[in-house]
Parts: structure tokens; C-alpha cells; sequence
């Protein structure tokens, strides 16, 4: 378990370098994530204690958010002024969203079994 | 209280001890009555611990600085966590081979429908730029949205809480809209569930069928990254084309 999670601070690290290196705007651990998958599909394997700890980190996501979601004492005032466009932006465009990559996936596999068919 | 519990308490409150427990209890007392909901998605485990959270910090006056610094050793493993969701992705590397096109136009379609009616919404309605900036990365999964909130310079506090909002809403709503859609497929299901509604909406379509949720957890992926890979680009030009 140690052995997988300094691998994974160590993608972190090199991600979070990556990022302030080259002044991307795109987080270090989102380029950690990536260097990782790419490793894995070059190796063609992941090895089980890194799958352990991966499942065990993943299992309590939830409680990771805990924290952050606490932070909603510091935006009262915010989200008492602005209440209906945040609130509005959330439900509509999670709904049109869903909508709309269902409707297209759906459109694009037809296509494509038709073609193959 | 009496002088002793007064000593206690003032000690307590200045260790990272408190915070860093009080968040553990609390998510163990909302992981319960979640499983007591039978697992109904609008008892959501994160949203009960903050809520009861933020109850304990009210009553005992205790701001969120303070909280935070026990709290943030159970916010640093959001980092390892975003690295560890390469191996989930991985485990779905057969079957993004076979339908990678159709999935690739299905997640840019809906992953810029997302962030950009979320955006137009928001703004239509008189949100502020850093409210704007907040909303817009909402729905992927929680550390990418913080992540890519504080790029575009909103608030990732405010982001967490909009991104959970998020995954409500998606979870309760996902069965509905399909039904109105015709949509029978539970890839197709489970795709659009985790492009709009990431580990919470992946969490939900896993209790529909293992294809559903397989296929979320392959959206949820491939939307955070995405996401993080162009809202930084695309949100300062539109916003500088609106006006904020």
C-alpha cells in the first residue's frame, strides 16, 4: 500500500511540476492521472497492490469532498444573493447535458452499426 | 462549562485533531443514514456530513479556517485520488477501443453543453464573473472541478458545493428524462449519466446494472479530463466575448 500510494503522490508531484513548469492552467494531479493511464496502457497491466489502494482511495471519494463542501459557510451571503443563476445554471445544464450526450451517442452508434451492417 | 472543560476546549480547538475527527464522525454518521435511506440518492452521504458540519461549527463558533486546518489532511488525498482514477479509466480500455467515435462526438458534444449553457444560464440571470467561473467546470468530478475552478479564478469552495449540487440533481433526475428520451440502453444510460453527473451519477447508475455504471465511470474519466483540458482555454474568451 505505501509502494502504490508514493507512486501515486510521485505522478502527482511530477504532474503538479508539469503544470507550473509550463504554466498550463490545467491542475497537477489531472496531468499526474494522465502520465499514469498512459504508463498502463504501455506496460498493458496494473499490478494488484496498486489497484488495492487505487479502490480504497476511490471507495471513500465521498469523504474527500467532506472538507471542500464544508467551505459552503464561507458563501452564504453568495449564494443568498445569487441563489437562482446558480441554482438554474446547476439543474438546467445537467439535464441538457445529459440529454444531449445520450441523444448523440445514440445518433453515432446507429450510424456506425448501419455502416458495419 | 466548568473551568476544566473550558481548558480542554480551548486546547482542542487550536489542534488539527478536532477537525480532522469531527469530519470522520460526521461522515460516518451520514454514510449510516444513507444506508438506512436505502441508499436513495437525495440522502446524499456528502451532503448530510457538511450539513451536519456545519451545524457543529455554527453552534460552537468555530470558523471554517480553523476547521480546515485538521480538515485539510482529509482534503490533501483529493490529489492522489484524481491520479488513482487512471486505473478505473484503464479497466475500460477494451471498450473505449471499440466505440471510440461515437463516444468521442457523445462527450464533446455533452461535455460543451455542460460547461457552456451551465455558463449561459447562470449568466442570463445576472450570476458574477466568479460565480460564472465557479459554475462552469460543475460537472466533473469534485478535485478536477476545484482544480480547474481555481485556474479561471472562481471560488473551488463554492465549486465543490455546486459540483455535489450537481450530482444530486443528476442522480434523482437521470431516470425521468430518459424515460421521456426512449432511451433503453444502459450504455447509452450510463454514459450521459457520468458526462453530467460524475461520481455521483456513476455511483447511482452502478445500482441500475454493472454496464451502466461502467460505462459512468468511463464518462466521468474521460469528461474531467476533458474539461480540464479545454474550459481553461475556452471560458476566458467567452467570458471576455459576454462581457464579464
Amino acid at each position: 500500500m505505501i509502494g502504490a500510494l508514493t507512486l501515486l503522490l510521485v505522478y502527482q508531484l511530477v504532474g503538479e511540476v508539469i503544470a507550473r513548469g509550463l504554466d498550463l492552467p490545467v491542475p497537477g494531479p489531472v496531468i499526474g492521472m494522465l502520465l499514469l493511464f498512459l504508463t498502463l496502457v504501455v506496460r498493458g497491466r496494473v499490478d494488484a497492490e496498486l489497484r488495492g489502494t487505487a479502490n480504497g482511495l476511490l471507495q471513500h471519494l465521498s469523504l474527500l469532498f467532506v472538507p471542500a463542501g464544508t467551505g459552503i459557510m464561507l458563501h452564504y451571503q453568495r449564494l443568498a444573493d445569487e441563489w437562482l443563476p446558480l441554482l438554474a445554471g446547476v439543474l438546467g445544464s445537467t439535464l441538457l447535458a445529459m440529454a444531449v450526450t445520450a441523444l448523440v451517442l445514440r445518433v453515432l452508434s446507429r450510424k456506425r452499426a448501419g455502416e458495419e451492417g | 462549562m466548568n473551568p476544566r472543560l473550558d481548558e480542554i476546549w480551548v486546547y482542542l480547538s487550536t489542534t488539527p485533531l478536532l477537525g480532522l475527527t469531527l469530519t470522520l464522525v460526521a461522515y460516518q454518521c451520514a454514510w449510516w443514514l444513507y444506508r438506512r435511506a436505502g441508499f436513495h440518492p437525495a440522502a446524499n452521504p456528502v451532503m448530510i456530513a457538511v450539513a451536519i458540519l456545519v451545524g457543529v461549527l455554527s453552534l460552537t463558533g468555530t470558523d471554517y479556517q480553523t476547521y480546515f486546518d485538521g480538515a485539510q489532511f482529509v482534503h490533501f488525498l483529493l490529489g492522489p485520488a484524481t491520479v488513482a482514477l487512471a486505473i478505473p479509466l484503464y479497466a475500460q480500455l477494451p471498450r473505449l477501443k471499440a466505440m471510440l467515435l461515437p463516444l468521442a462526438g457523445a462527450l464533446l458534444a455533452g461535455s460543451l453543453t455542460a460547461a457552456l449553457s451551465a455558463f449561459a444560464i447562470g449568466a442570463a440571470l445576472g450570476a458574477s464573473t466568479q460565480s460564472l467561473m465557479s459554475l462552469a467546470p460543475k460537472s466533473v468530478t469534485t478535485p478536477i472541478a476545484m482544480g480547474v475552478a481555481e485556474s479561471l479564478g472562481g471560488l473551488p469552495s463554492l465549486t465543490a458545493v455546486l459540483v455535489i449540487i450537481t450530482g444530486i440533481l443528476g442522480a434523482v433526475g437521470a431516470r425521468g428524462l430518459f424515460a421521456v428520451l426512449r432511451i433503453d440502453d444502459h450504455a447509452v444510460r450510463g454514459f450521459a449519466t457520468g458526462v453530467a453527473a460524475h461520481g455521483i451519477g456513476t455511483a447511482r447508475a452502478f445500482q441500475v446494472s454493472e454496464q451502466c455504471g461502467a460505462f459512468a465511470a468511463l464518462a466521468m474519466g474521460l469528461n474531467g479530463l476533458l474539461t480540464a483540458l479545454s474550459l481553461p482555454y475556452i471560458l476566458p474568451w467567452l467570458a471576455r466575448l459576454t462581457g464579464h
